[in-house]
C-alpha cells in the first residue's frame, strides 16, 4: 500500500456526480452538420487540407498539424465538406474561429486502418509519432498535444507515469465511467505510455468516491506487474497535475516548470485509450466520453460524442428543457466557462456539458469589497495568497503580481469559492495573466522595433557620411586642379567642346 | 608644530577633519574619472519603457530623442502609443506623479499595423523612405508591401503615399489575440462558473 499524501487546502463542494449515472455509455446523436474548429487543443491551429466540395470518409485527416506544438484534425464520420468558415467555438471569449463544417451522409463509411501489435519492437519516436498523427491532444480538459507531452522529459527521464483519473470537479463523471467501462484498455493504453517514455511505474489515480471505477480499475490493473491502482481520500482540487503529484509522491513540481522536470507524466484514462487506439488500430481521435447533466436535462449521463457534435444537438438527445436552464456550461461548475451559443460544436477538450437551473446553480451574486479575511489563503492549494494577488490585480502590478507567482495559479477557484464576498477572483488573475503575457509580447516587439530603428539610423548616418565623404573629394581635387593653375572655367569649356567633337564625329 | 597641535584639542580636530576631507575628496575622484559611465543611463532606462513605435507623436524625432528629453525634464505624457501603462512606468521609474495623457499629442488607439493595398500601389518608394524601421519591402516601380511584424502602426508612412493605398487596421483582431477582461463591478461575469449555491457555508 502507498502512502499517500495531503495538500494545502482545497474545498469541498457539492460532488452531484450522481445525478449523470457514472457507469453507462450512451450512444450520443448523430448529427446532420459537423462543426470541426481547427484549433481544439493548446498551440498553433492545424491548416486544412480539404476543400468544400470534397467528400469525407470517417477518419480521414482534414487539417494537418502546422509547426510542432499542433495536432491534425480527423473526420468522424462519412459526408460532404460543405464549409470552411468562421463560426462559433468553444472558448471563454464566445469568439468564433475557423471550423470545417462536414454534412454527414449517414453511412459512415470508414477507410480501412492498421495499427501496430508488436509496439513493444517499435522505438519512441515512430510511436510518437501515430499519437501526434492521430490528433490526440489531452482529453482532461485542457488539450495539450499528447505527443509534445512525451517529448517533454528532462535527462533524468519520466520514472512515473500518472493515469489522472482524479475527476475532482463536481458533476463530471466522465473519467469515473471510462474507467468502470474500460479499464483493461486504458491499463494497456497506459503501458504503451510507459514503453514511449520509459516510466517504470504506472499510478493509476482514484479519488476514493469511487468505489466501482477503483475496483474495475484493480481488476485491470491485475495483469500488469508495474501498475499500481491509488486511492485518495476526496477533496477539491486533488486532479490538478501538480496537486496529484504531490498527493501520491509528495513531491512538489517546481514553480514554472513541468511534471517531467520531477521525472513524472500525467495522463487522463481517455487519452491512454486515444494512444491504445491510435497505435494497435490506427484509429485516429475522432469521439469523445462527454458527461451531458444538469436538472435542465431530462436524461442526464455520458455518451460517446462524435466531435464536432454541436452542443445544441447533444443536449437535445439528453432532453434539454430551455425554459428551466438559466445558461449551459463548457466544462464543470468550478473551471467551465458559459456557453453563448447552443451552435458551438463538443471539441477534443469538451468533458462536461452542464446544463444548470437557476436554482441548482445560481447566478454569482454581486462583488462586496474584500474584508481580508484570509479563507481565500487556506483554500489555495497552489500556497499563494489570493488575497495579495487580488489587491495587485486591481492595481495592475505586474512586477508584484509575478513576485507572488501568479503564474502558479492552477486556476481552480477554490479561492472564489470560499470567498464571503463572492469576489471573482479567478476572473481577476486570468485577466491579470493575459495582460502580463501580452506585455511581455509587447516588450518583445518594440525591443525588435528599437533594433531596427537603430539600424537604420545607422545605416542612414553612414550613407550620409559615404556621400559627404566623396563630395569632399571632389571639392579636393578641383582646389588641386585649381591650385596647378588650371582655370576651371576654362577647363570645363573645353570638356564641353571636345565631347561635342566627338559627338560630331560619331554622328558623320 | 606637533606640541601645538597636542595643546589645542580644537585644531588637532580640525586638521583632523580637513585632513580625512582631502582624502576622501581625492578618493571620489579619482573614481569619479575612472568609473565613468558613458552615456546617459537613466535616458536608456527611459527608452527601454517607451513603446518604440518611433511615430514622433510627441514632438521628437523617435522615441530615444523623447527619452533624452524625459531624462532632462520634459513631461512624461506625451506618448500616445504608449497610453497609461507607459505613463505609468516612466512615474515609477522616475518617482514622479503620473499624468493623463496629453491629449494634444493623440489619443490612446489599439495597436493598428499598417495595409498597403498592393493593386494601386504605384511603387514609388515614399512609404519605404518613412518607415522608421525598415518594415516596408519593395523597389522603384515595383509593389510594396508591409512586413506586418515589424510594422509598429507609427502612422508615418500614409502622409507620404501620393496615391492613399495604405490603410492601418488593427493588430490584434481574433480569438488568438483575446484576452480576459477585469471583472465589471456593475456586470457581474457570467463567464465564470466558480460560484456556490446560495446559502452554502463556506
Amino acid at each position: 500500500m502507498r502512502q499517500i499524501h495531503d495538500i494545502h487546502g482545497g474545498i469541498h463542494p457539492p460532488e452531484r456526480k450522481e445525478l449523470s449515472r457514472p457507469g453507462n455509455v450512451i450512444e450520443g446523436p448523430v448529427p446532420a452538420q459537423l462543426v470541426l474548429p481547427l484549433t481544439q487543443h493548446i498551440g498553433a491551429p492545424a491548416s486544412p487540407i480539404v476543400n468544400v466540395g470534397d467528400r469525407v470518409i470517417g477518419g480521414q485527416m482534414i487539417a494537418e498539424a502546422q509547426g510542432p506544438v499542433s495536432v491534425p484534425v480527423h473526420a468522424p464520420s462519412s459526408g460532404t465538406v460543405v464549409a470552411i468558415e468562421s463560426r462559433a467555438v468553444p472558448h471563454a471569449s464566445g469568439m468564433s474561429d475557423t471550423c470545417i463544417v462536414i454534412e454527414l451522409d449517414g453511412e459512415n463509411t470508414w477507410a480501412p486502418t492498421s495499427g501496430i501489435t508488436d509496439w513493444r519492437e517499435h522505438n519512441r519516436l515512430e510511436l510518437m509519432n501515430c499519437v501526434r498523427q492521430a490528433g490526440i491532444a489531452g482529453l482532461g480538459g485542457a488539450g495539450f498535444p499528447t505527443a509534445i507531452k512525451l517529448a517533454s522529459d528532462r535527462d533524468e527521464g519520466i520514472h512515473t507515469l500518472i493515469i489522472n483519473g482524479t475527476e475532482c470537479e463536481p458533476y463530471i463523471s466522465a473519467d469515473d465511467t471510462v474507467m468502470q467501462c474500460y479499464a483493461d484498455e486504458i491499463v494497456a493504453g497506459a503501458e504503451i505510455l510507459a514503453h514511449i517514455v520509459g516510466a517504470q511505474t504506472i499510478l493509476l489515480a482514484v479519488e476514493d468516491n469511487k468505489p466501482d471505477a477503483t475496483a474495475a480499475m484493480t481488476t485491470a490493473a491485475m495483469n500488469c506487474e508495474m501498475a499500481e491502482v491509488v486511492t485518495f481520500p476526496t477533496k477539491y482540487p486533488s486532479g490538478g497535475e501538480k496537486q496529484l503529484i504531490e498527493i501520491l509522491l509528495n513531491a512538489q513540481v517546481p514553480s514554472g516548470g513541468i511534471p517531467a522536470d520531477i521525472g513524472v507524466l500525467c495522463q487522463n484514462p481517455s487519452t491512454a485509450i486515444a494512444v491504445l487506439e491510435a497505435i494497435t488500430l490506427g484509429k485516429p481521435l475522432t469521439t469523445r466520453i462527454t458527461t451531458v447533466t444538469g436538472e435542465a436535462v431530462n436524461e442526464p449521463g455520458n455518451r460517446r460524442v462524435m466531435l464536432g457534435t454541436p452542443i445544441k444537438d447533444l443536449l437535445g438527445h439528453a432532453g434539454f428543457d430551455a425554459t428551466a436552464g438559466n445558461r449551459v456550461l463548457h466544462g464543470g461548475p468550478m473551471m467551465g466557462f458559459a456557453v453563448t451559443d447552443l451552435d458551438m460544436p463538443v471539441v477534443k477538450i469538451t468533458n462536461c456539458v452542464l446544463a444548470p437551473t437557476s436554482e441548482e446553480l445560481p447566478p454569482p451574486q454581486p462583488a462586496q469589497p474584500c474584508i481580508r479575511c484570509g479563507h481565500c489563503a487556506e483554500a489555495c492549494p497552489a500556497l499563494l495568497l489570493p488575497q495579495q494577488l487580488y489587491w495587485y490585480a486591481r492595481a495592475k502590478d505586474n512586477e508584484q503580481l509575478e513576485r507572488h507567482n501568479l503564474f502558479d495559479c492552477i486556476e481552480c477557484g477554490a479561492c472564489a469559492y470560499v470567498c464571503p464576498s463572492h469576489i471573482p477572483l479567478v476572473q481577476y488573475y486570468r485577466s491579470a495573466k493575459s495582460s502580463i503575457k501580452d506585455a511581455q509580447q509587447e516588450k518583445v516587439r518594440s525591443d525588435n522595433s528599437r533594433g531596427r530603428f537603430e539600424a537604420r539610423q545607422e545605416r542612414l548616418e553612414r550613407e550620409a557620411a559615404a556621400k559627404e565623404a566623396k563630395r569632399a573629394a571632389r571639392k579636393a581635387a578641383a582646389e588641386a586642379r585649381a591650385a596647378s593653375g588650371e582655370d576651371p572655367v576654362q577647363a570645363a569649356i573645353e570638356r564641353a567642346k571636345a565631347k561635342k567633337a566627338q559627338q560630331e564625329e560619331a554622328d558623320s | 608644530m606637533l606640541d601645538l597641535l597636542m595643546d589645542s584639542p580644537i585644531l588637532l580636530a580640525l586638521t583632523a577633519i580637513v585632513g580625512m576631507g582631502v582624502v576622501f575628496g581625492s578618493l571620489l575622484g579619482f573614481a569619479s574619472v575612472k568609473f565613468e559611465v558613458e552615456g546617459n543611463p537613466l535616458s536608456d532606462q527611459i527608452n527601454s519603457i517607451l513603446p518604440q513605435t518611433q511615430c514622433g507623436q510627441c514632438g521628437y524625432p523617435g522615441c530615444r530623442p523623447y527619452a533624452e528629453a524625459i531624462a532632462d525634464g520634459d513631461a512624461i505624457n506625451k506618448c500616445p502609443p504608449g497610453g497609461e501603462d507607459t505613463i505609468q512606468a516612466l512615474a515609477n521609474l522616475l518617482d514622479v506623479e503620473p499624468e493623463p495623457l496629453d491629449a494634444e499629442h493623440g489619443t490612446e488607439k489599439e495597436p493598428l499595423v499598417a495595409y498597403i493595398r498592393e493593386a494601386e500601389c504605384i511603387g514609388c518608394t515614399k512609404c519605404i523612405q518613412a518607415c522608421p524601421v525598415d518594415a516596408i519591402l519593395g523597389a522603384a516601380k515595383a509593389m510594396h508591401t508591409v512586413i506586418a511584424d515589424e510594422c509598429t502602426g507609427c502612422d508615418l508612412c500614409v502622409e507620404p503615399c501620393p496615391v492613399d493605398c495604405i490603410d492601418m487596421v488593427p493588430r490584434k483582431t481574433g480569438i488568438r489575440h483575446w484576452s480576459w477582461p477585469l471583472p465589471n463591478p456593475d456586470n457581474p461575469p457570467l463567464v465564470i462558473a466558480s460560484d456556490r449555491p446560495v446559502g452554502e457555508a463556506a
